[in-house]
């Protein structure tokens, strides 16, 4: 029987070294077997985590706890014994990590891909092997076996009539497809170069006086006069002399490009600026205009006269006078005939007027 | 929104002198408020600066109008003034011209006024200036440009045009969709 007890005692020593498999939670733990996840929304014990002593012991048993009832979860899984090691399949992860890397960005588009996506033309797939009349045979759209069937096709190209009937058929198609190649090639490039945003020079031939349009000719007298030490500031002007202006334009005007980007100024310093160029715009007109000098002598002779007329011949004449006139204050003296006008057009000639 | 250039400034204030003198200072130099001109879609608003600020929380696509429109800036980088500006520059004009009320609803169809139809005219106007237009109720109903001066429009047969027809509040309902 010693044995017997020795026994248990023993096994009872080293069941005590382990701390016990289940463990009792308030509220379910969450698992993810899948990446090996476990989140305790329990809360956590406030006094133990507050105290300096306890506080790591409780972080620890926690995290054992918790370590426990993953590992449970694990043992519940069907275990396969390979090379003489327990192993278990995880099942997919459920939780959705996010990316390490930033989402690529989408490839920039090419001129054609924009403007046919802003035409909204859409690309239709083409057969790759089409039918050939003329060789009686199915001949691919490009790639292998198109070059031997076209080589086949044309084992004679006639000479148009416009054309020199010596010139080389071949030879001028040779050149027509490399054509093809660099314009594409070099439209690759400029694609390349546009979504990088790197400047490229302009291409084609610059233009020649004697075949430029006014534009193009008023551009150029634009950027010769900007073309000074001090931007054009300090050139002369022609009476209605116009700056060029267009598309581009601006940005080929030396010292044009950095004063479109002025900030704007405070609302202060922008009343100012306003006060100070009305200040200039008033003092530019001329302290005397001509005309309404003019007009103003003319009125003043005018107004002149007619109180001339009135002091003159103040009680004469039919119109009243504007004065203090009354019924008394007349002339007493009789019409004299042979002095006035007579109007014989009109009904009543009465009597003769002055 | 975007600020005037120096340029388009002086071209904006030199029409508005045309118009109201040296009273243009007043536009500017206001106090209840600082205003200030802005340019849109080559259309030139006259705007507070209290305002702009709030105007300038909307997304400049969909900001079609803040303030008031004075005018346009043409193709040819002239300014034109519209009959929205009215407001402003008539009660600052030093230059007047009334019509008689059988010549009002001619003026408001778009024609120049005649010399039948003047009813009154600021003394010592020149040829040439910019007038703003009144009914013989001191109501304001466009604007425009003398044909002749004042001593001139004595001595003018009726059928005369004294004044060029500019815009008129006519234009309200005639070019509704252009104004602003």
């Amino acid at each position: 029987m010693d044995i017997v007890n020795d026994i248990l005692e023993r096994e009872q020593k080293k069941a005590e070294k382990y701390k016990p498999i289940v463990v009792e939670k308030h509220l379910e733990l969450e698992f993810d077997v899948g990446t090996l996840l476990t989140s305790d929304t329990n809360d956590l014990d406030s006094k133990l985590i507050k105290s300096d002593q306890e506080r790591d012991i409780y972080l620890q048993s926690l995290a054992r706890d918790n370590t426990q009832l993953l590992l449970n979860k694990i043992w519940e899984l069907p275990t396969e014994r390979i090379d003489e090691a327990i192993v278990v399949r995880l099942p997919q992860p459920t939780t959705v990590l996010p990316r390490a890397k930033p989402v690529p960005k989408p490839k920039p588009l090419t001129k054609w891909q924009e403007f046919a996506k802003a035409k909204g033309i859409t690309k239709t797939k083409k057969s790759k092997l089409e039918w050939d009349e003329q060789l009686q045979k199915w001949v691919p759209l490009y790639g292998f076996r198109k070059a031997a069937a076209e080589k086949e096709k044309n084992w004679l190209i006639p000479v148009p009539q416009n054309l020199d009937p010596m010139t080389d058929m071949y030879e001028k198609k040779a050149t027509e497809k490399s054509e093809k190649v660099a314009k594409n090639e070099l439209q690759r490039l400029k694609n390349i170069a546009r979504a990088r945003k790197v400047k490229i020079p302009r291409v084609g031939l610059p233009i020649t006086s004697d075949k430029a349009s006014s534009t193009q000719l008023a551009t150029a007298t634009s950027v010769a006069k900007a073309s000074t030490a001090s931007l054009g500031k300090f050139q002369d002007k022609l009476p209605k002399e116009k700056e060029a202006r267009g598309k581009g334009v601006h940005e080929l005007i030396p010292g044009k490009e950095r004063k479109r980007k002025l900030p704007v100024p405070t609302p202060a310093a922008e009343k100012e600026q306003n006060l100070s160029m009305i200040d200039r715009i008033l003092r530019k007109r001329p302290k005397i205009d001509m005309e309404k000098a003019v007009s103003k002598h003319i009125n003043e002779e005018q107004l002149q006269r007619s109180e001339e007329k009135k002091s003159m011949k103040p009680m004469k004449g039919r119109g009243k006078p504007k004065g203090k006139g009354n019924a008394t204050n007349f002339s007493a003296k009789k019409p004299k005939g042979g002095k006035g006008q007579r109007n014989p057009s009109k009904k009543n000639p009465g009597r003769k007027r002055r | 929104m975007k600020i005037l250039s120096e340029d388009r400034t002086r071209i904006l204030f030199e029409k508005l002198t045309k118009y109201i003198g040296v009273n243009v200072k007043l536009l500017i130099d206001r106090p209840d408020g600082t205003y200030c001109f802005r340019e849109k879609k080559d259309r030139v608003y006259y705007i507070s600066e209290r305002l702009l600020q709030l105007a300038q929380t909307v997304k400049p696509d969909h900001l079609v109008s803040a303030g008031t429109c004075f005018g346009k800036f043409t193709k040819t980088n002239k300014f034109r003034l519209h009959i929205t500006a009215l407001t402003y520059i008539a009660p600052y004009a030093p230059f007047k011209l009334w019509v008689k009320p059988s010549a009002e609803q001619q003026f408001l169809y778009g024609h120049h006024v005649i010399k039948s139809g003047l009813g009154r005219i600021t003394e010592n106007t020149p040829k040439n200036q910019g007038v703003v237009i009144f009914t013989m109720s001191d109501i304001p109903i466009g604007f425009g440009v003398t044909a002749r001066s004042t001593t001139d429009c004595r001595h003018a047969d009726p059928l005369a045009t004294i004044a060029f027809h500019q815009a008129d509040i006519g234009e309200y309902i005639r070019s509704e969709d252009t104004l602003v």
